[in-house]
């Protein structure tokens, strides 16, 4: 009997060319300039970002765009102790979920500026940008969120998002 | 079994490099589609939907996709990782429960960012065929050889597309359209031998909405439902080798299943010319008899994953404006025919 044969490789790889869409490009648009654009539900007034197209609720189409600020909420976060390819933060660091203000979607961004068992929900942030000279049509361009040292919000403030 | 019909469809304007995301061209195509029924989306008993990731490369596409339905509160809904041709008979399916009365199929598709040829190739058995990246066309072409080596004549391929070409002139969601001379389609080199450019479909990027009812409801949304009176879906064996690719059984087991018998309009998915002479045969049609293809067909705008639920919207289209009584739609999924669903529609007399 020969041996049988357990496994093959079938080497796979497909090249796409990614457009967005309409959207989506605003807010890549505004990352460009430093802003982060949202777009607002006429229906329900709520304002998504990034914006997709149409409200997932209630699948309006947006009709109005909003700017939203680049300070937030930290409303939860998770504290990474294992590292992955290519990160190259020192372990432990912080991931969290930022409700930036004016937006009612929240964001993932790395938290920075505050020792892991300092960080904590309601936690108040605020975006710290890369150099502008290297702004460029992506989310990437805010590197990481820091403490803003104001006092934290209320947890019926954001508990909608938790 | 309950009766079941179309009564409203509705399809985008399919084009190459669609700079809209899905949810963008899905939303205004839900909209018309759902108009002329008074519903909304959460009237609706059942949502589901035709699509694949692999054609844009987005990961979950067909989950984000739903923001275009706007499922909260939460909606009944699924998804085939198949044209929208087979999202629509999960909905009859569906309908035959009972409990519900209204059913909205979408699919989409962009096939633009990718390359569409070596995308289907991943369908293919993943051992033997796939790591050879047979593409779509050139698998194609082989079935097209086989078929001319069979009696078939070039003159009858270039018949088929002026054909979808003229009838496509009447079609706004079309992307290839004209009077063509077939003489002078023969004088075009060759694309994949023995396939010309004009054999094959153009690259499309394109949504559609069909929405069924059963019963009295359809009576009640639509003046004249276009009713299923038989559908059908039938798959052949997956290795190419196994088949005689010159005929389609699968065809034209889901053709005797459905009972498709005479018919006055045919709307067959055909990606490719020479396909459409096997689905006719297998169908048994007579192009003397029957109207086939007044859209212009895939060869005129083939959305990958959308052109086969627009045969069904098409030929149910044309029984609803009273075009004709009878018709039959065809769907096809697979390299080389491999896998065909058969719906015969009819109208109210």
């Amino acid at each position: 009997m020969s041996e049988p044969v357990t496994g093959i490789v079938t080497p796979i790889r497909l090249d796409y060319r990614y457009t967005p869409g309409t959207s989506p490009s605003k807010f890549l648009r505004g990352m460009k300039e430093g802003r982060i654009l949202g777009q607002r539900c006429a229906s329900c007034s709520k304002v998504y970002v990034p914006p997709r197209g149409s409200c997932p609720m209630c699948g309006s189409a947006f009709s109005e765009e909003v700017e939203v600020a680049d300070t937030g909420t930290l409303v939860t976060f998770a504290i990474v102790n294992v590292n992955f390819a290519n990160r190259v933060i020192d372990l432990p660091y912080v991931s969290g979920e930022v409700l930036f203000d004016g937006s009612d979607t929240t964001s993932m961004v790395l938290v920075q500026g505050a020792s892991v068992d300092e960080v904590r929900m309601g936690m108040r942030v605020k975006a710290h940008w890369v150099p502008k000279e290297q702004w460029d049509f992506t989310f990437a361009n805010i590197d990481y969120v820091e403490p803003t040292g104001e006092p934290d919000a209320e947890y019926d403030d954001f508990k909608e998002f938790v | 079994m309950r009766d079941v019909a179309v009564v409203s469809y509705a399809q985008s304007a399919t084009r190459r490099d669609e700079t809209r995301n899905e949810v963008e061209m899905l939303l205004p195509v839900v909209a018309e589609a759902i108009k002329p029924t008074g519903l909304t989306t959460h009237d609706i008993g059942f949502t589901v939907s035709g699509s694949t990731d692999y054609l844009a490369g987005q990961a979950f596409a067909f989950v984000s996709a739903l923001d275009a339905i706007g499922p909260w509160p939460p909606i009944q809904e699924s998804h085939v990782e198949m044209d929208g041709a087979w999202a629509l008979y999960e909905a009859w399916v569906r309908l035959q429960h009972g409990d519900i009365d209204t059913a909205l199929v979408y699919a989409f598709g962009k096939s633009s960012p990718g390359d569409v040829g070596r995308v289907l190739s991943l369908q293919l058995d993943p051992y033997l065929v796939a790591p050879l990246w047979p593409d779509a066309v050139s698998l194609a072409a082989l079935q097209a050889r086989a078929l001319l080596d069979s009696g078939i004549s070039e003159k009858d391929l270039a018949r088929v597309v002026a054909r979808s070409r003229r009838n496509a002139v009447g079609n706004p969601h079309a992307q290839l359209s004209g009077a063509v001379d077939e003489a002078s389609l023969l004088d075009e080199p060759m694309y994949a031998d023995p396939l010309r450019k004009h054999d094959c479909p153009p690259i499309s990027d394109g949504a559609a909405v069909v929405v069924l009812a059963a019963g009295d409801k359809a009576r009640e949304l639509c003046e004249r439902p276009a009713w299923i009176r038989g559908i059908d879906h039938r798959i052949d064996v997956q290795s190419l080798g196994s088949r005689d690719l010159t005929t389609s059984a699968s065809t034209r087991l889901a053709g005797q299943k459905a009972g498709v018998g005479d018919v006055d309009i045919a709307e067959l998915h055909a990606p490719f010319s020479h396909q459409e002479l096997i689905v006719a045969d297998a169908l048994g049609l007579d192009d003397s008899r029957t109207t086939i293809n007044p859209s212009g067909g895939a060869l005129a705008s083939n959305p990958v994953m959308v052109a086969g639920l627009v045969r069904i919207g098409e030929a149910a289209k044309r029984i609803s404006a009273g075009e004709g009584d009878r018709a039959v739609a065809h769907a096809t999924s697979g390299p080389a025919l491999q896998q065909n669903l058969v719906c015969v529609l009819e109208g109210d007399s």
